[in-house]
């Protein structure tokens, strides 16, 4: 097997590269030899002439919100648009090529888009019952089970991973922390009687005075470093306070709101349904 | 009340105090009272308090009687003594556990109707003994637990949540606790920690019958116009006299405040009580003056909260009674039977 000795090479912006470094190529005597490539994008067949602009990784230059490339007329979506990528990006860059393609053939502009419709739906059936399930498991991840490693090894074709059962994938999906169930919290309604501060279980909730965002992370009870991350305040509330809660650490439990009894706390399940292409398929 | 478990996922910062426990370590159950109840609020305050204390939970006994407020010591210190006694037995029940063992630090958790009705006498002997505990009235002025009748605490012309007006005289249980010689006498709000959370710490501390009277707003069935034990009306009316600070140990004081406003108290086990006095001319020394004035602004229709009175050189029954000092349990067979000379040196003093 001869190899070509190359080194990695970073440009300024990070990116690795491997160039040859001119040495002589090796040769390695073997008795087998296991092929394990990667793979990238290659355009060679597309004709340099018609107006598509190439990057200098040979790549067509592509609008990362539109998917449009320089000649208004090609459109490029999933491995293709920006390398390789898993199949929910390519969905997801098939449905805004899609809306893309559809204002171009109708003369709109491409950069107008419409805005995705998201609702938020209470989940409040009973005094303390939810249309979902709050009572978080405390089990930690479980391991997929394999195929014994005996009959693995004996045939290349195997499936190794087995994959839950129902009860394995039951306990698992209990792990769940219900992250499309929001918190929403109503200031007239609150009696401000402390009782979602004291259930909460990760202290994420704090009534305070209000303040700057800074001062105001500082002095909950329990500081919110995470400031990628916004707060969610309130409105003023009777007392001239306001609710501060870091989402940050919310478990969507829902025992603020079990425990609320005014109702001013809600669990609300947050619904994105994506904008589609064509206007008759467009809510809004 | 909630059916799920709180679940054990804590803050990845929540601290720990010096004896290595997070407050979470302090809870019990998950408390089976109506969401809102100012009860809950007082639970948390006393896990607050015990936490910043540091103190073990097996070293603390909770005692209460029957009712709403007496159902609340299984929602804290899960890992502590407790006793639920017979309706309004409490302090007795309290006040033998404490003679039999005084190692203990004694949490007499107690409502309005619990120790202002059945067990007013009991409430009254066990403070004029000075019996050495803490003893917390939650005061929501209505029987909740039988659907909101009027309570022995319920102010003359509130209204009943079906609006029917209170024509009995209220039993003020702090004037009571003054005047029955409590050495520790506070008022706070379940709404309030930032007051209620030090005045607990500081009754912890106290050596001697320590007293607080803290408004816990029943949510299902006294917090409606009308009702003056409501979160609104209390809120309205508190006028808190001082804002307490509680240090433990020999810890060195560092005035933040104005010198003039401040009011430094050490107690006996060398805790610091640190009052910083919002009224100026009030004086929680002054037994005699703390009556006078609480009459004074209960007739003006103000709630007074805060450090009422403190005399932080108090006895207690221990002193009086001049007992042993180990529990009794500990007591091997030579202490508990004197041998016959110990019998004739008394005989012979008495001759």
């Amino acid at each position: 097997m001869v190899f070509e000795k190359v080194a990695a090479v970073y440009s300024a912006d990070g990116r690795r590269s491997l160039k040859p470094t001119g040495e002589p190529d090796e040769h390695y005597e073997c008795d087998d030899v296991l092929v394990a490539v990667g793979q990238e994008n290659a355009f060679p067949w597309i004709e340099r002439d018609i107006g598509l602009d190439f990057d200098q990784w040979d790549m067509p230059k592509v609008d990362p919100v539109t998917f449009q490339s320089s000649n208004p007329k090609v459109f490029f979506g999933g491995d293709a648009a920006f390398g390789p990528k898993n199949i929910i990006w390519a969905v997801a860059h098939g449905h805004d090529a899609a809306i893309s393609i559809d204002k171009f053939v109708h003369g709109q502009s491409v950069e107008d888009r419409p805005p995705p419709m998201v609702t938020l739906v209470s989940q409040k059936m009973g005094i303390h019952e939810w249309a979902y399930d709050n009572d978080l498991s405390n089990d930690v991840r479980y391991k997929v089970p394999l195929v014994d490693k005996d009959v693995a090894l004996k045939d290349v074709r195997t499936e190794v991973e087995l994959g839950f059962d129902r009860k394995l994938g039951y306990a698992e999906a209990q792990r769940c922390l219900n992250c499309d169930v929001q918190t929403v919290f109503s200031a007239p309604l609150c009696i401000e009687c402390d009782a979602c501060v004291d259930i909460c279980p990760m202290d994420c909730i704090t009534f305070t005075e209000n303040g700057e965002e800074e001062a105001l992370r500082a002095r909950l009870n329990a500081p919110a470093h995470n400031t990628t991350q916004d707060l969610y305040v309130s409105e003023t509330l009777k007392t001239g306070r306001i609710m501060a809660k870091d989402e940050d650490v919310c478990l969507h439990c829902g025992l603020c709101a079990e425990r609320c009894p005014t109702g001013a706390w809600d669990m609300q399940r947050f619904t994105l349904d994506i904008t589609h292409a064509d206007h008759r398929c467009q809510q809004r | 009340m909630t059916y799920i478990t709180k679940p054990k996922f804590r803050h990845p910062e929540l601290e720990q105090n010096a004896r290595g426990f997070t407050r979470r370590d302090y809870e019990g159950k998950v408390s089976t009272l109506c969401a809102g109840c100012g009860h809950d609020s007082i639970s948390a305050a006393i896990i607050q308090a015990v936490y910043e204390l540091d103190l073990e939970p097996h070293r603390i006994a909770k005692m209460s009687g029957i009712g709403c407020s007496s159902k609340t010591p299984d929602y804290f210190l899960g890992a502590s003594h407790g006793f639920n006694s017979v309706h309004g037995r409490m302090p007795s029940v309290l006040t033998g556990a404490n003679l039999a063992n005084r190692d203990l630090i004694y949490m007499g958790v107690s409502g309005d109707g619990d120790s202002a009705s059945i067990g007013l006498g009991q409430f009254a002997h066990s403070i004029r003994r000075g019996v050495d505990m803490v003893y917390i009235v939650e005061n929501n002025g209505v029987y909740g637990l039988t659907k909101g009748q009027f309570s022995a605490t319920s102010d003359r012309g509130s209204r009943s949540k079906r609006g029917v007006v209170n024509h009995d005289a209220p039993i003020d249980m702090v004037a009571l606790a003054l005047q029955l010689g409590a050495t520790y006498v506070g008022r706070s709000f379940s709404g309030d920690k930032h007051q209620l959370v030090p005045l607990i710490k500081g009754a912890i501390a106290h050596h001697g019958a320590a007293f607080i009277d803290c408004l816990s707003p029943c949510v299902a069935f006294n917090n409606h116009e009308g009702s003056t034990k409501s979160y609104d009306y209390v809120r309205e009316h508190n006028e808190a006299v001082n804002f307490l600070d509680v240090i433990t140990g020999r810890a060195p004081i560092k005035l933040d405040q104005e010198a003039g406003a401040l009011a430094i108290v050490e107690q006996h086990d060398g805790s610091t009580l640190r009052l910083r006095k919002i009224h100026t001319d009030y004086d929680p020394s002054d037994r005699v003056g703390a009556m006078a004035y609480l009459t004074e602004r209960a007739a003006a229709g103000e709630i007074v909260t805060g450090l009422l009175y403190v005399d932080p050189n108090a006895e207690d029954h221990h002193d009086y009674l001049n007992t042993v000092e180990a529990p009794l349990n500990t007591l091997d067979s030579e202490a508990l039977i004197p041998s016959a000379s110990a019998l004739d040196k008394i005989n012979a003093s008495l001759r």
